[in-house]
């Protein structure tokens, strides 16, 4: 499969009468923006706005972050099985809004959702300060049930980042990056002596409000399964889910996965990148010990050397990276785990709620629990309301200054176990 | 500014007094630096000076235990310093041990930062990293210049009471206390490299060693069930309706403790759960789903079980440490066993 990523740079957003796209500007129709959310029967309110890098702009609750992206050829759309029907995706060419993200916020639909700061010591710790955000604020109709709320917030942000996607259908991209991947047989022909590597990828599937779509499938009732790496760069896999924001996948990174691009880069000169397998984290042992075992099942079918897992989410779901490491390595082949840490705000306690020697091998994004004070900022997009019941937060962590103070996992993407940064611990 | 004051504790070896015969040398105060002093009085520069340096064979030291600790503490306490410094002992195994010693002693008798280095292997640096920094040097002083370099610019930031950054950042042996820093290559970039070193057969290194993992045992089965009393734990944040302790939706810093005397079922309007890692609406609507006191009361009446107990304790699971949940269970482990509880219904959620 060869996908084509045509990154068309975006460094600023307007708003404007017209949508288009010149000159590295995304200029937004306000009004054809909130036309669309407001199809959703659910949505009651929404509100457009912009954060840019650097402005003293704080957004919170964050649900989700998605990249505006089209599918220009090689057929299938952006989401399909959600959004675009089910076709496959990932081959041809796909045009990227690099550098804009739409993000969606609004009145708080569980508790685990993140804090975006464009600036100060908190814009360190998120990947998202770091673009020019396009922020979709909007409030559900009253007496709507969480689920029915997460789902109308999903399909809003999903919805406007295709609309933005499509502007950039016809444009000439400032850079193009190909991604190819090789058939099993193809694969050993053409690299006898490297290691045969793949990705396997944990989506979080705790239910009550902790999905993952997979062409949209909810990935609590998959069993692990081979994916090619380039259907995620097209949407194949989606975030629904509220997990505690510092480690969650947002849409954003499961269109950018990190290892998926950094597997790529070594594909034949180091290694060899067979390929990803998908699997989920169910709360049920019966699942956790199918899920598992199917997946070190395939990586042997693989005649893989080596597997690099990463995992969303904590507490439960370590049960099932452990389990996934355990059963990898049993079967010979080289492990990598990607996590992140609940070590206590101060550090000392055990940092994984489960552990075998087999892990021998461990990258961390970090300590989720650490405490982090966020500067007042001149303006919030959504609402500082819940900031003491997000997940991170705790009771009277307003300041008298303004100041905010949480632990690190209230920050969308901190401890990323995609690997999105370079947060560590030791 | 003024210098910060030094003092430093080195072994017979170091001070040139003399090698294993000369190891039951008595501790000696000596003002200013005395041999490998003077390398670390050049990297701080005018930011600090080694006033004095003690002097104590490594045999003395470690066979009068009690007395060498006495002594070199009223030593460096004479001096009026703001820092200590043991050492680096490289991979002398005394050295090392009487180094981290001392260290402890110090900073737990004078309450002063305290800094040594030493060797991997070198017994002393397992014994004593947990309770001081130790930085880590090569295993022979023809590392010391390198140990220096490390060692000096720790002990300006520990005598200065500045924040201390990760154990890869400064140098020094990790500690269990897990401090958060930034790498220079992102998290799949190291991922992919630490799997091509362990495909190589290459060394590599773990960012989190594995724990030994504390698996406990289950405790025989009740004896008999129909006279038991029973009481309900959860992890699953079932609280009075309101909160009323505010545990935290994520990472719980307390438990809760909670009358259910005489409550027959938990309803909507009277609990629901503070948990914050999960969608709540089935838990508000019936917190008997989590924590499950009407069957219990059934059970209670049928008589098949002796008596539910008549509080529970509930706290947040989500995002909470093993440490705090482990710290919550010591406490009210102990409340159950001495109010006569056979066995607890533990539920998670």
């Amino acid at each position: 499969m060869k996908l084509e990523l045509g990154y068309i740079n975006i460094h600023d957003i307007q708003f404007s009468n017209e949508s288009k796209i010149e000159n590295g500007v995304l200029y937004v129709d306000k009004a054809a923006v909130e036309a669309l959310v407001l199809e959703d029967e659910h949505i009651k309110t929404v509100e457009v706005d912009i954060a840019r890098p650097g402005e003293s702009v704080r957004i919170t609750p964050v649900k989700d972050v998605i990249e505006p992206r089209v599918k220009v050829s090689g057929g299938g759309g952006m989401f399909p099985g959600v959004i675009s029907k089910v076709d496959t995706v990932g081959s041809g060419r796909t045009h990227v809004l690099k550098g804009s993200a739409v993000v969606t916020t609004g009145k708080i639909v569980g508790f685990q959702e993140g804090i975006i700061d464009m600036t100060g010591v908190g814009a360190q710790y998120t990947p998202f300060s770091k673009t020019v955000n396009l922020v979709v604020n909007c409030d559900p109709v009253d007496g709507i049930a969480p689920h029915e709320h997460e789902h109308a917030v999903r399909m809003v942000g999903l919805k406007v980042a295709v609309y933005l996607g499509e502007l950039a259908r016809n444009l000439t991209p400032d850079e193009i990056k190909t991604y190819e991947t090789c058939s099993i047989k193809e694969g050993f022909e053409k690299y006898p002596g490297l290691p045969r590597v793949a990705y396997v990828q944990m989506l979080q599937s705790q239910g009550l409000l902790h999905d993952t779509y997979v062409y949209g499938v909810d990935a609590k009732k998959i069993i692990p399964t081979l994916i090619s790496p380039t259907e995620t760069m097209d949407g194949a896999i989606l975030s629904g889910n509220c997990v505690s924001a510092c480690d969650k996948n947002p849409t954003y990174n499961h269109l950018n996965n990190p290892v998926v691009e950094d597997l790529f880069a070594q594909h034949g000169k180091t290694l060899n990148f067979v390929g990803m397998i998908i699997t989920n984290e169910n709360v049920y042992l019966a699942d956790k010990e199918r899920s598992s075992n199917w997946t070190a099942q395939l990586c042997e079918y693989l005649s893989l050397d080596g597997a690099i897992v990463s995992q969303e989410g904590f507490g439960n779901p370590d049960t099932d990276l452990i389990m996934n490491c355990k059963k990898i390595e049993a079967k010979g082949i080289h492990t990598v785990i990607i996590t992140d840490e609940y070590a206590g705000r101060d550090g000392s306690s055990q940092s994984l709620a489960d552990a075998d020697p087999a892990a021998d091998a461990v990258v961390t994004g970090g300590n989720a629990n650490e405490l982090i004070t966020l500067p007042k900022l001149d303006k919030v997009i959504g609402s500082l309301l819940p900031i003491d019941k997000i997940a991170g937060g705790f009771d009277k962590n307003m300041l008298e200054d303004g100041s905010i103070m949480v632990e690190l996992q209230a920050i969308t993407g901190a401890t990323s176990e995609l690997g999105c940064n370079c947060l560590s611990a030791r | 500014m003024a210098k910060i004051k030094v003092v430093q504790y080195i072994n017979q070896f170091f001070a040139q007094i003399g090698g294993e015969e000369m190891a039951d040398y008595k501790p000696e105060l000596r003002q200013g630096p005395v041999g490998p002093g003077l390398a670390f009085n050049a990297a701080f520069g005018e930011d600090a000076e080694i006033v004095a340096t003690v002097i104590c064979g490594d045999s003395y030291y470690n066979e009068n235990l009690d007395e060498a600790k006495a002594t070199v503490v009223e030593m460096v306490k004479s001096c009026g310093a703001d820092m200590f410094i043991a050492g680096p002992a490289f991979n002398a195994g005394r050295y090392g041990v009487a180094c981290g010693s001392i260290c402890e002693e110090v900073k737990n008798k004078l309450g002063m930062p305290v800094l040594t280095g030493m060797y991997v292997e070198n017994p002393g640096a397992d014994m004593y990293k947990n309770s001081v920094y130790i930085v880590e040097t090569k295993n022979s002083a023809a590392g010391m210049r390198d140990a220096v370099k490390k060692m000096a610019p720790l002990a300006l930031k520990l005598a200065r009471g500045e924040k201390i950054g990760a154990s890869a950042e400064e140098g020094y042996f990790p500690n269990g206390i897990r401090k958060n820093f930034f790498e220079k290559e992102r998290g799949s970039k190291r991922a992919v490299d630490m799997l091509l070193k362990k495909l190589a057969g290459k060394p590599f290194t773990t960012e989190y060693p594995m724990p030994d993992f504390d698996r406990v045992a289950p405790n025989p089965a009740v004896k008999d069930i129909t006279k038991a009393t029973i009481a309900l734990v959860t992890s699953g944040g079932i609280v009075p309706k309101g909160n009323p302790d505010h545990i935290e939706a994520s990472s719980a810093s307390k438990y809760g403790k909670y009358d259910i005397e005489g409550v027959m079922d938990l309803t909507a309007d009277t609990y629901e759960t503070a948990h914050g890692g999960y969608d709540p609406v089935y838990a508000n609507a019936d917190a008997d789903r989590v924590l499950p006191v009407d069957v219990l009361r059934e059970f209670e009446k049928e008589g098949k079980i002796g008596k539910l107990f008549r509080y529970f304790y509930t706290t947040v699971g989500n995002g909470t440490s093993v440490k705090n949940a482990k710290g919550f269970a010591a406490e009210y482990a102990i409340e159950l066993k001495n109010a006569g509880v056979d066995a607890v219904i533990l539920t998670s959620t």
